[in-house]
């Protein structure tokens, strides 16, 4: 396929089956299609509703303190000397990351179709806490599905969700992870369909998710891409984010979609290393299957089973991705790279030092990948690398590898 | 006419209701599986229904889950249940075979090879659960090329005019998944039951089996005063994860299963007389 940049190309996906080209789609029981349809009809209603526009709008202003800011990171810029990088910090967002953009406006959803209860999954914790954040302010039941694996490395955020009124079930069944969190979540569902709203936490999932996700987290690059022209006069030369689900790269992405001059790179995991099969890059490393509800590229083995990933970062140990993703890879849109385990630290002590703003792990591995495509590139151009979480609930983690006893 | 459809005829002539026993395969051993087919079908089976074990088996209860990740650790695979059903045909060429599982190993092998291959082996129908009739038509295909059945569920929440919508593409029989929630969970209302298989019957002249919920001769009984088939999956996993655990051998465990499965059928057939 070749790149068609007409607007039309973009604003066709999904089409009407929730497909992205050949990806996405609705692979779940019959039980959960009639609740997919009614999500379907409710946002295509509200999506395009003056009203709920200005709720979600001044929620994002005063709740989540948006806009975020256009960061020039001068000098990380100056101490690599290449392309001048700006952080869209995310991390200053009520909660410390991007998941919240979403949560706030899929709780408007749930609250809108009178829905009492919601839940989700969550790997690093971030997007449990934000739905717990923004139930505990609409007084919602919340439960959290987390594997045991990350309950266990990410203690501080599963006491957040905890002191923020959610129950967080242990998930021991599978690998333990993000995987088996969303597993439970969907069994939680299909049982409690009738007053349950499911808060997917990234651009996965069957349609509708992928979609309205993805349009809940494109007000960053709605705003990075009015940000880059106000501050520097012209569009960034690349962008670059992270890709576990893909949520936050969607979300910077999505809006330059038409700006031809405009290069984008998804970072995934590369874990110890694409040669040791221990990472979660299904993109770079992956084939197309079905999990979750879409078809996507993913990480499975020859009989189809999906495979346990590994990842320093427990939010991009996943081993599917947003079927967007795997459209825009296909179509030759956006580039799919990879940051290593040891990389993501590296970049994670720097910005630390450099510029004072302590990073997660996950947006580590943009960073990472940002540094060398800086250096490869001049002073007059600039990088848009979408700083999509704080570091605070790594803490822990870095101290370990480290052999540091807190 | 299919293995399905003939013995789905066979037993409304005798005015029986088919019993449709669930078990992974692979679970609790590859060796175990065909003589637990065998001994189904000697304590009265009428189709047997093969799970294929798949890593994130989401429409499952703890109790399959478990039998998923046994039978996976066990070295099971698409291939390898495909040559489980060619070995049992060998001594049983009229026990209907529907394999039930998950679209990501089916569509890693390819539509087309999987359908020449289970064809091959003896299989009579598949269901996917996770694939709904908006993403079936490659698949059909396939599958209507070797003349094999595609099974449909309905569940408690699908509409009617989505009923009518499935029963138009459903061949075998159509399977209602009898409540809302995963495979074993216990909370059967038989009332609901029974009003949505009168309107599943309004559009499709299909057999009607029930599952997900039936656990007993009593479950088993009320089901079949309104179903065509019954479908017991948890519990004869259950009965026989537990033979093992109370450290019984794998026949001890096949035993169980056959024991268990003796009772339901003494329940559906009275509640046939």
């Amino acid at each position: 396929m070749t790149i068609n940049a007409s607007k039309d190309l973009y604003a066709a996906v999904p089409d009407e089956q929730g497909r992205f080209g050949p990806y996405g789609g609705k692979f779940v029981s019959e039980t959960l299609m009639a609740a997919l349809a009614e999500l379907e009809v409710v946002y295509s209603n509200l999506s395009t509703d003056k009203h709920f526009q200005q709720e979600l709008d001044h929620d994002l202003q005063h709740y989540v303190g948006r806009p975020s800011p256009l960061y020039e990171a001068k000098r990380w810029s100056d101490s690599i000397g290449g392309a001048r990088i700006y952080l869209k910090r995310e991390d200053l967002n009520h909660t410390g990351a991007h998941k919240v953009n979403n949560t706030v406006g899929q709780a408007l959803l749930a609250k809108h179709m009178g829905k009492k209860r919601v839940i989700a999954e969550t790997g690093a914790g971030q997007h449990g806490v934000a739905t717990a954040t923004i139930a505990a302010r609409l007084g919602l039941d919340c439960v959290v599905f987390m594997g045991e694996t990350d309950i266990q490395r990410q203690a501080l955020n599963v006491y957040r969700m905890k002191l923020l009124g959610a129950e967080v079930v242990s998930v021991t069944s599978g690998s333990r992870t993000l995987k088996d969190a969303m597993n439970e979540a969907m069994r939680d569902w299909v049982t409690n369909v009738d007053n349950t709203f499911y808060i997917i936490g990234t651009v996965a999932g069957p349609h509708p998710y992928p979609m309205l996700v993805r349009d809940f987290q494109c007000v960053i690059g709605r705003e990075a891409r009015a940000q880059s022209l106000a501050q520097t006069g012209r569009l960034p030369d690349a962008l670059v984010a992270c890709v576990g689900g893909g949520s936050n790269a969607i979300g910077l992405f999505h809006p330059f979609l038409h700006d031809e001059s405009v290069a984008m790179y998804g970072v995934e995991a590369g874990g110890h290393g694409i040669s040791t099969n221990q990472h979660a890059a299904p993109l770079t490393a992956g084939t197309p299957g079905v999990l979750h509800g879409n078809r996507t590229y993913l990480m499975q083995d020859s009989d189809g089973q999906i495979m346990d990933t590994h990842s320093i970062s427990a939010g991009l140990d996943y081993p599917g991705v947003g079927p967007e993703h795997s459209w825009l890879k296909d179509i030759g849109r956006v580039n799919y790279v990879v940051a290593n385990d040891d990389e993501a630290l590296r970049a994670f002590h720097k910005l630390t030092k450099i510029e004072g703003i302590m990073p997660a792990l996950e947006t580590s591995h943009a960073l990472a990948y940002a540094e060398t495509l800086a250096a490869t590139m001049t002073p007059e151009q600039t990088i848009i690398v979408n700083l999509s979480g704080r570091g605070d609930k790594d803490i822990l983690t870095v101290a370990e590898i480290d052999g540091i006893v807190v | 006419m299919s293995r399905i459809a003939g013995r789905f005829q066979q037993l409304a002539a005798q005015r029986r209701t088919a019993l449709i026993p669930y078990i992974v395969a692979g679970d609790p051993s590859q060796d175990a599986t065909v003589p637990l087919m065998h001994r189904m079908v000697e304590s009265g089976a009428d189709i047997i229904e093969l799970g294929v074990p798949f890593s994130d088996p989401m429409s499952e209860g703890p109790v399959i889950q478990q039998a998923h990740e046994r039978a996976l650790a066990n070295g099971m695979c698409l291939s390898r249940v495909l040559e489980l059903v060619q070995e049992f045909r060998k001594s049983d060429d009229t026990t209907p075979l529907l394999l039930m599982g998950y679209a990501n190993p089916v569509m890693y092998m390819g539509y087309k090879a999987f359908a020449d291959a289970a064809s091959a082996a003896g299989l009579d129908a598949l269901i996917t659960v996770d694939i709904p009739p908006e993403e079936v038509d490659d698949i059909n295909a396939q599958l209507q090329r070797v003349d094999m059945d595609n099974i449909f569920l309905v569940a408690p929440t699908t509409p009617e005019e989505r009923i009518s919508r499935i029963a138009a593409g459903a061949s075998g029989f159509i399977y209602y998944v009898s409540l809302k929630g995963v495979t074993g969970a216990g909370h059967l209302d038989m009332e609901e039951v029974t009003q949505r298989l009168a309107a599943i019957r309004r559009h499709s002249q299909l057999p009607l089996a029930v599952g997900f919920g039936i656990k007993d001769a009593d479950s088993a009984r009320a089901v079949a005063a309104v179903a065509d088939g019954v479908v017991v999956g948890s519990a004869l996993v259950n009965a026989m994860a537990q033979t093992l655990a109370d450290g019984g051998n794998s026949g001890q465990a096949i035993e169980a299963v056959a024991s268990l499965l003796g009772e339901i059928r003494q329940g559906i057939d009275s509640a046939a007389s």
